[in-house]
């Protein structure tokens, strides 16, 4: 659903099917339309089965990477003796993603079965939800959400009469972009400040609590419970036929200057100008579409030319030299300074840095500053050397990817605007210097 | 905009705020009776005590409405840390609160996607209207105090604007009054 707005037929409506409806936001109307019957079902399989559903359906992480689910949930060994954990990462904070808000708003219970299914295929008796703290109406509808369904005996130590014991636990997050990296993601949860972790090892090895750990986006969770009722088959058929690498449906949260902003659910491969025209109604009134990002802020912007003729899949955006990344179209056209836009997304990285790496730390406040100065009009043309100079020292040489992220933008902003810094630059500000008197 | 990275307009204290270095009354401690039992409720959730920090820093702040340095300490006495690691995990995240806050606590969000749509505006009409004379301010009469903050992860729905817990969407100039208005 193109939520706010009314769903277009072009959509495929799987996970935001009932958004804005509020009878399925409690647990007797989630099991009106069919919650809780995959869970069901899955306590009844063995875990092994479950990854195997998921491993052929093709699902891929929602979050930004897109690594094969199945195939992450298959590095959990059963029986290795140590206590297996499930973190969903609902700690959305990805400038131009708002896709897990609105899952957790309208469909809370699909959160939990999906939570409390992936735990189960992966051995693990607890699953914690960490929500970015911000996310207050969130928090609230998956706490209520999570209390119906320990009280309808869904969730504990005989969940849905099986024996098996499932916990799903909300846990607030207070405030840090950075959180939403799977390590740090786990540091904040034990406890500790959200630096990311140094890996190897790697989460499925030693990650939550030093024990063998899962970790998903919500969007990626909320599929699952549609992928046991229907099998793999189902899910495999959304998509392009000649990309069978991305599968099923995807929502995309679109922002910025367009004229119906929303969250909107197309199968993989959707063709992005349809999308962008048909779909979100196209540009504003009397303005025009001048770039886009199409996966988050973090992900190389493009000109509409460029962008327009992309696939809507994980290769899609890759074979255009984009990403797909978490979903987050945001959308600037001609009457915005991109420079300034740029900077802007550049401070965003400055001050989400956890600065513990010096490239990041340094990096993000010195581009950020270079970037300022251009748009203030005391730019030179050195600058723009600079700051290529700057984003190769961050990229690829620091604990996680913040630092590559801040670069992304001013890289390829760089290679497809340059004339417009250039433009800053020459009308640059005449500062009076006082005469000196011999 | 020509500001230096670290400067988001941070919420500032109040001239005549208590660090909890010398308060005028006793510290009254904030884990017992019923928010004992919550937290204890919270602590059988994990394998750790040190987990159950930032759930027990909420508490705090909802308690208390802000973290003072008492608090931490308290926090750090019951989940067997130290008052030192304490304090370096809230000043981690910007959403703890290290001194008392306005009545209405205003966060604009600018990053980006807001910002194309106008978030700048939206902040120079809420400092207008509250009497804020810049950002992380408290007003005059202690009701108001406005900052900028990053995304909040509402982008369609911009520009967001977080008045305490609450979320306002799509607020515009024009619309500050009528917000404003509804605030107590």
């Amino acid at each position: 659903m193109g939520f706010p707005h009314k769903p277009s037929e072009r959509e495929t409506l799987v996970l935001s099917k009932y958004f804005g409806d509020p009878e399925a936001i409690g647990l007797d109307g989630w099991r009106k339309r069919g919650g809780y019957v995959a869970l069901e079902k899955a306590l009844r399989m063995e875990p092994a089965e479950i990854v195997q559903v998921v491993k052929d359906s093709g699902l891929r992480g929602r979050g930004g990477a897109g690594f094969p689910t199945g195939v992450k949930w298959s590095f959990m060994k059963p029986g290795d003796g140590k206590p297996h954990y499930l973190c969903c990462n609902a700690d959305e904070s990805e400038p131009g993603t708002f896709k897990d808000r609105e899952i957790m708003r309208w469909t809370p219970h699909a959160l939990v079965e999906g939570c409390a299914i992936g735990a189960y295929a992966i051995g693990a008796e607890v699953a914690y939800i960490y929500i970015r703290g911000e996310y207050t109406e969130p928090i609230a509808r998956m706490e209520q959400a999570c209390r119906e369904a320990y009280a309808a005996g869904i969730l504990g130590t005989n969940a849905m009469g099986t024996g098996r014991t499932v916990h799903v636990y909300v846990h607030k997050g207070a405030g840090a972009y950075i959180c939403g990296e799977e390590t740090a993601l786990m540091n904040s949860l034990e406890g500790r400040r959200g630096n990311p972790r140094i890996k190897p090892p790697f989460p499925a090895v030693a990650g939550l609590f030093a024990q063998p750990t899962t970790i998903n986006n919500v969007e990626t969770l909320v599929a699952v419970p549609h992928i046991l009722n229907n099998g793999a088959d189902w899910y495999k058929k959304f998509g392009r036929p000649d990309n069978p690498k991305s599968t099923g449906t995807k929502l995309f949260s679109v922002c910025g200057n367009i004229a119906r902003p929303g969250n909107y659910e197309v199968t993989m491969g959707f063709p992005f100008k349809d999308f962008l025209y048909d779909l979100c109604g196209g540009p504003l009134p009397g303005r025009k579409f001048r770039a886009i990002i199409p996966g988050g802020i973090s992900v190389p912007i493009q000109t509409v030319e460029e962008a327009e003729n992309s696939p809507m899949d994980y290769e899609g955006f890759v074979a255009n030299g984009t990403m797909l990344g978490s979903g987050g179209v945001i959308v600037i056209d001609d009457a915005q300074n991109l420079v300034k836009q740029i900077a802007r997304a550049a401070r965003f990285f400055a001050h989400e840095s956890c600065a513990q790496c010096t490239q990041c730390r340094e990096g993000t406040a010195w581009t950020t500053r270079i970037l300022e100065r251009i748009v203030a009009g005391d730019g030179t043309h050195e600058d723009l050397d600079t700051l290529l100079d700057i984003a190769d020292n961050m990229t690829g040489k620091t604990i996680c990817v913040l630092s590559d992220s801040c670069a992304t933008p001013v890289v390829s902003g760089l290679k497809k605007f340059r004339g417009d810094f250039e433009a800053l630059i020459k009308r640059k500000k005449v500062h009076m210097v006082p005469v000196q008197v011999a | 905009m020509n500001r230096s990275p670290d400067e988001m307009g941070e919420l500032r204290a109040p001239a005549d705020a208590s660090h909890g270095l010398h308060p005028a009354t006793p510290y009254t401690p904030v884990f017992v009776g019923a928010r004992r039992k919550e937290l204890d409720e919270l602590l059988t959730r994990y394998p750790t005590k040190m987990a159950a920090l930032l759930p027990a820093l909420w508490i705090v702040q909802e308690e208390r409405g802000w973290v003072s340095s008492d608090a931490m300490a308290e926090v750090a006495d019951v989940l067997e840390l130290t008052p030192a690691y304490v304090k370096g995990v809230v000043t981690f995240y910007t959403m703890y609160h290290q001194h008392p806050t306005a009545k209405h606590f205003i966060q604009v969000c600018t990053t980006s996607p807001c910002n194309v749509c106008g978030a700048e505006d939206v902040v120079k009409s809420f400092l207008k209207h509250t009497g804020c004379e810049e950002l992380g301010v408290t007003s005059a009469d202690g009701r108001f105090a406005v900052i900028e903050v990053e995304c909040l992860g509402a982008c369609g729905f911009a520009t967001p604007v977080m008045v305490n817990e609450k979320y306002v969407e799509s607020v515009t100039p024009e619309s500050v009054p009528e917000i404003l208005a509804s605030l107590d």
